[in-house]
């Protein structure tokens, strides 16, 4: 990797500030970005690390029985903090990569970074979560825009996402063999006023609502609404571990298991 | 009874203490004082003529001690491959030179271009970021068939064309193949890749080189299966310096599976380079790099055809196959889809004739060599393919096809150029259908059935030839190297003994297994017993581990070596008792005069033979003895596999429920080590039928150059094994009757998995005759609905 300064404040507003000097960047458990450093594939000046911000860590219930998530949380955490009140979420996180991944990794690295093929992304739209940074709150539908693209601005900080806690949910996996990321994960929440279907994973454009699949459960919540339910191959990737048409043949097969789960 | 010592006991891998506990000494702990630190500036084009390399800039750049490039090596040999195959007209393989840093042309990406001595690496990085390249990119040969083509764009422009020799084995008439084909009941034809792989040895290379100017001697570290023939090639071939004057050490090595045998262009650079910037040199392979710069394994393409009379006897067999070598000739690539290939056409068949073609193709790709197996997985995945297939279309069992068509009268005469010594196959499939409960299978279907899911049942069986190899037979074809093995049986004035040996070990237990046959022959503790290897200036000439031959050929000559110890030392007992040679027996670390109550302990004789005051005059002092051992034969251990596999029909995913091993390795010397590597080889074998696929796209670009993309098995994805290995023939040439089990696993369990998986599916309902490997879930789902 190239030389580059490191700091670790203890407060959000200085690393803000110490995320103020040109071509600096935020590192959360580096579980991405180091292994981009060692590549040479990216060269900041200064490395701000946000593991030693106590205010950005842990899991809590709010008054509104909704689930905050500290930006630096690992996903170790929420796999065992969250576990009571949002069983599905920490699931999801407790699927993430392999333990010294899981011991390491954020929340809010995993977010800020929309890997295609990640897992919260899908946890956090799945739930219309509401992504807090230093200057705003962004509601999760407005965030994600596309592969490795979000609303955040330049030095702007996830600090904590806030999760309405939904009736029933379920994350359905299916291994990507190599890295086991998510070949297609779909991420599906009911909630009193309705049903989310999220997909990751599968599209060019990253993470995205299934509006069809949303619209057919809202009708009617079993496995066979989706029967005769197929969604659009055309903007879905392909590579060496599947077609276009494969990945869209498993949104189908792993949401009629998400159903399932939640029956 | 299980023994707790000696030959057949299940003694704990002593050298694990070591590696578990991180106190292994690899290549990467190695440091010398003063060294300089090497990165490789790489293609990242598959095939480009190079117009210049303007390294100016970087030399310039702080901490650069030199740069090099392939001008710096015209006056040097190049990377030699150890094996000529004469193709079938006769005429020796197209052989094309393998310079050190390219020279003219890049030909693969990883193609390293100029290399970079400084400080330390960081600051060799930078410097090579510095580097001025002016590469005019040409198109890039990757399809095999397409670089068969008279038209084909060139990868080594002085070649008549990319085909390094088009081989045949077996029938040479093809009339008569012909006829056997037209005359039969039934022909199965298949068509099928055996994918390419890439090794990930879990240590990475590394070399070391060291220049001493005072002594003129040169030391290479690196991460070797065979120090003394990276020796003799580096020396003889690329440097041009006297043996005497290099030692090459290979320590620790975190496993190898063939793709640390080869003399690599790195090893020979950093003792070149120690000497020219008069500093020792280092390079560490990062795993990226492994990934483009280790020789990769298998990549064939192949069409088998199987005829069969109407009693379903096999009467012949063709194949074709296109062999992918990559760019350039690793040391041992030419051998693998030949003399270890097609040799082993015949499996475990009495098939009578039998025509094997092999067209050896460059292309531009890392060059490939062998991996775990070599030549005979390839063998094997066709032949067990196709016999498979061919039951299925005759609607037969395909363990009674196979029963039908054993080998069953020993030695066998094969025709593809082998003599199999000894073998009981159906002894083994017996063993097979009994560990298996292949009577339970049907109940274990219906289960699966209840759960959604399709259940289905692979059989393979397999043959090997291992023990590589008896050196006058490899010369006849081809090899440049003997295939003998060495060890010195050194004892020590106290009676310990340290058992120096040619064979290396970077994962097979030898520092265990070895001691246990020389504990058992004198009839003292393991303990007292140690295992050196891996370093020239320590060990005899010996040609190093692979082809399952450590036990066989290296493990002989330490029998022999130490049955001259026993001999001098029963001279010296005879003395010390006053008895005659011929009277004294060795028992339980006794010398005793057979009859009598006189002894004299193992450690009073060795202690008298290097205190020699009361000692026979016409023996000489010490107790040392060498011996070099050539095979007479290669050795055939042989097996027969089940797996069986759940398929999800809704996803495609293979899920491997049960998988049971039956081989035949001959005597065993230690039974839980023999069960470890048949459990790596299966391992190895699931990967690569399941997961594993070094896949180039049309540019010549590594689509699978990082674990995000190159799937490994990992311990979910394979079951508890099953393994019997009671169905024993021995070796009927080598004094401990041991045959090798190092390979086995790797070669017999890819067809196994596939034929499964294609028994699931057919028994779902569709007609799938094949697919090829990895099989993947979505090659199986594509499959499920073609
Ligand atoms: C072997 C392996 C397996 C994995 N498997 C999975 C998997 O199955 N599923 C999955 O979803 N992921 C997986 N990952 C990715 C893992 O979850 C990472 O932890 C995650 O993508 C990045 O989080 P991080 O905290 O490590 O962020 P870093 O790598 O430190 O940073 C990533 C990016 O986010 C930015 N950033 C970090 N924190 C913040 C913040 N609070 N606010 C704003 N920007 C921030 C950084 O500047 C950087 O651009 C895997 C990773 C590895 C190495």
């Amino acid at each position: 990797m190239y030389s580059f300064d490191f700091e670790k404040p203890s407060t959000v507003a200085d690393a803000v500030a110490a995320l103020g000097a040109e071509d600096a960047q935020a590192l959360g458990g580096g579980q991405t970005l180091i292994p981009t450093l060692k590549q040479r594939l990216a060269a900041p000046s200064k490395l701000v690390s946000l593991s030693g911000i106590a205010e950005m860590q842990g899991v809590c219930v709010e008054d509104d029985g909704s689930l905050s998530i500290g930006g630096a949380t690992t996903h170790a955490t929420v796999a065992r903090e969250a576990a009571a009140t949002y069983p599905a979420l920490a699931a999801l996180a407790g699927q993430i990569g392999d333990p010294a991944v899981r011991n390491r990794g954020t929340i809010g690295g995993s977010v800020a970074n929309n890997d295609p093929a990640a897992c919260y992304p899908a946890g956090v739209l799945g739930s219309a979560a509401t992504i807090v940074t230093n200057t705003r709150q962004i509601a999760a539908d407005a965030f994600f825009e596309g592969m490795f693209t979000t609303a955040l601005e330049e030095g702007e900080i996830i600090t904590s996402i806030r999760f309405p806690v939904p009736q029933v949910a379920s994350y359905q996996k299916f291994l990507q063999p190599a890295s086991r990321f998510a070949l297609v994960g779909v991420y599906l929440a009911r909630f009193a006023d309705g049903v989310r279907v999220t997909v990751t994973g599968a599209s060019e454009d990253g993470v995205f609502r299934w509006s069809e699949a949303e619209e057919a459960l809202n009708k009617e919540f079993r496995p066979d609404a989706l029967m005769d339910l197929r969604i659009n191959p055309a903007n879905m990737i392909a590579d060496l571990h599947g077609s276009k048409a494969y990945r869209a043949h498993l949104v189908s097969v792993m949401t009629k298991r998400a159903v399932e789960a939640c029956m | 009874m299980p023994k707790d010592s000696g030959i057949g006991a299940s003694s704990k891998r002593r050298e694990d203490v070591r590696f578990l506990t991180g106190a292994g000494n690899y290549t990467d702990d190695i440091n010398v004082h003063g060294q300089a630190y090497v990165h490789f500036l790489r293609s990242d084009i598959a095939h480009g003529r190079i117009k210049s390399v303007d390294t100016s800039a970087a030399e310039a750049m702080p901490g650069v001690v030199r740069v090099f490039t392939g001008k710096d090596f015209e006056g040097v040999g190049g990377m030699p491959c150890g094996w000529e195959v004469t193709d079938k007209h006769g005429a020796p393989m197209q052989e094309p030179p393998h310079p050190i840093l390219a020279q003219g042309k890049v030909r693969h990406v990883g193609d390293p271009i100029a290399a970079i001595v400084a400080d330390s690496l960081e600051q060799a990085r930078d410097a090579a970021e510095a580097i001025d390249l002016d590469i005019e990119e040409l198109p890039a040969v990757i399809d095999m068939k397409a670089a068969a083509q008279d038209d084909a764009t060139l990868v080594h422009d002085d070649l008549k064309n990319n085909i390094c020799y088009d081989w045949q084995l077996g029938e040479t008439d093809d009339a008569k193949v012909d006829e056997v084909f037209a005359n039969a009941a039934h022909v199965t034809t298949l068509d099928l890749v055996n994918n390419r792989l890439v090794a990930n040895p879990m240590e990475p290379r590394v070399a070391v080189g060291e220049y001493k100017r005072g002594t003129d001697e040169y030391t290479l570290f690196t991460t070797s299966q065979n120090p003394h023939v990276i020796r003799l090639l580096m020396c003889a071939f690329v440097l041009g310096l006297p043996e005497h004057k290099v030692r090459v050490v290979a320590p620790d090595v975190g496993g190898g599976f063939g793709t640390k045998i080869f003399h690599y262009a790195e090893e020979a650079f950093c003792t070149f380079a120690a000497k020219a910037c008069g500093r020792p040199v280092k390079w560490t392979s990062s795993r990226s790099e492994a990934f483009m710069s280790d020789a990769h394994g298998r990549d064939h393409v192949s069409k088998i055809e199987l005829a069969l009379d109407a009693d379903n006897n096999f009467i012949g067999l063709r194949t074709n196959t296109y062999a992918n070598l990559g760019a350039y000739l690793s040391t041992f690539s030419s051998s693998v889809p030949t003399w270890l290939h097609g040799t082993l056409m015949a499996g475990n068949y009495k098939t009578p004739v039998i025509q094997v073609n092999v067209k050896a193709m460059f292309t531009n790709t890392v060059p490939v060599d062998a991996y775990r197996g070599a030549g005979r997985p390839e063998a094997t995945f066709q032949l067990e393919r196709v016999v498979d297939k061919a039951a299925r279309e005759l609607g037969l069992d395909p363990i009674a096809l196979r029963r039908q068509n054993f080998v069953t009268q020993f030695p066998y005469d094969t025709p593809v150029a082998l003599t199999y010594d000894t073998g009981d196959y159906n002894g083994t499939m017996d063993k097979l259908e009994a560990a298996a409960d292949l009577a339970g299978f049907a109940a274990r279907k219906a289960e699966s059935e209840a759960n959604g899911k399709l259940r289905g049942l692979g059989i393979n069986c397999y043959i090997e030839a291992c023990g590589i190899a008896p050196s006058n037979i490899v010369g006849m074809l081809g090899a440049r190297a003997g295939l003998y093995d060495a060890a010195t049986v050194r004892v020590n004035a106290t009676g310990s003994i340290s058992v120096m040996v040619g064979a290396h070990s970077h994962g097979q237990g030898h520092e265990t297994a070895f001691p246990q046959v020389v504990a058992d022959m004198i009839g003292i503790d393991e303990s007292m017993i140690e295992i050196v290897h891996g370093d020239t200036s320590k060990i005899p000439f010996g040609m190093g581990t692979y082809g399952s031959r450590s036990l066989a050929v290296c493990g002989s000559a330490m029998v022999k070596a130490t049955e001259k110890v026993i001999e001098k030392a029963k001279k010296i007992a005879a003395h010390l008792l006053e008895a005659s040679e011929a009277d004294i027996e060795l028992k339980d670390g006794q010398f005793s005069v057979a009859g009598t109550d006189k002894s004299v302990a193992w450690g009073d004789v060795t202690l008298t033979a290097y205190v020699p005051h009361n000692y026979p005059l016409e023996v000489e002092p010490g107790l040392e003895e060498t011996a070099f051992y050539d095979p007479a034969n290669f050795t055939f251990p042989a097996g027969a596999y089940a797996c069986e596999v759940e398929v999800d029909p809704d996803t495609g995913q293979v899920s491997i429920e049960k998988f049971t091993a039956a081989d035949d390795f001959g005597n065993i010397i230690n039974p839980m080590i023999v069960d470890g590597q048949v459990h790596g080889g299966i391992g190895q074998g699931i990967g690569q039928a399941l997961l594993e696929n070094c896949a180039y796209d049309e540019n010549g670009q590594l689509l699978s150059a990082s674990y995000m993309d190159y799937a490994m098995p990992r311990a979910d994805d394979v079951p508890f094994y099953g393994v019997d290995h009671s169905s024993q023939t021995p070796c009927t040439h080598n004094p401990l009757g041991v045959k090798g089990c190092g390979e086995a696993g790797a070669i017999g369990s890819p067809p196994a998995v596939v034929n499964a998986v294609l028994d699931a599916l057919n028994s779902g309902g569709k007609a799938v005759d094949h697919i090829d490997m990895p099989v993947s879930p979505s090659r199986v789902w594509a499959a499920m609905n073609s």
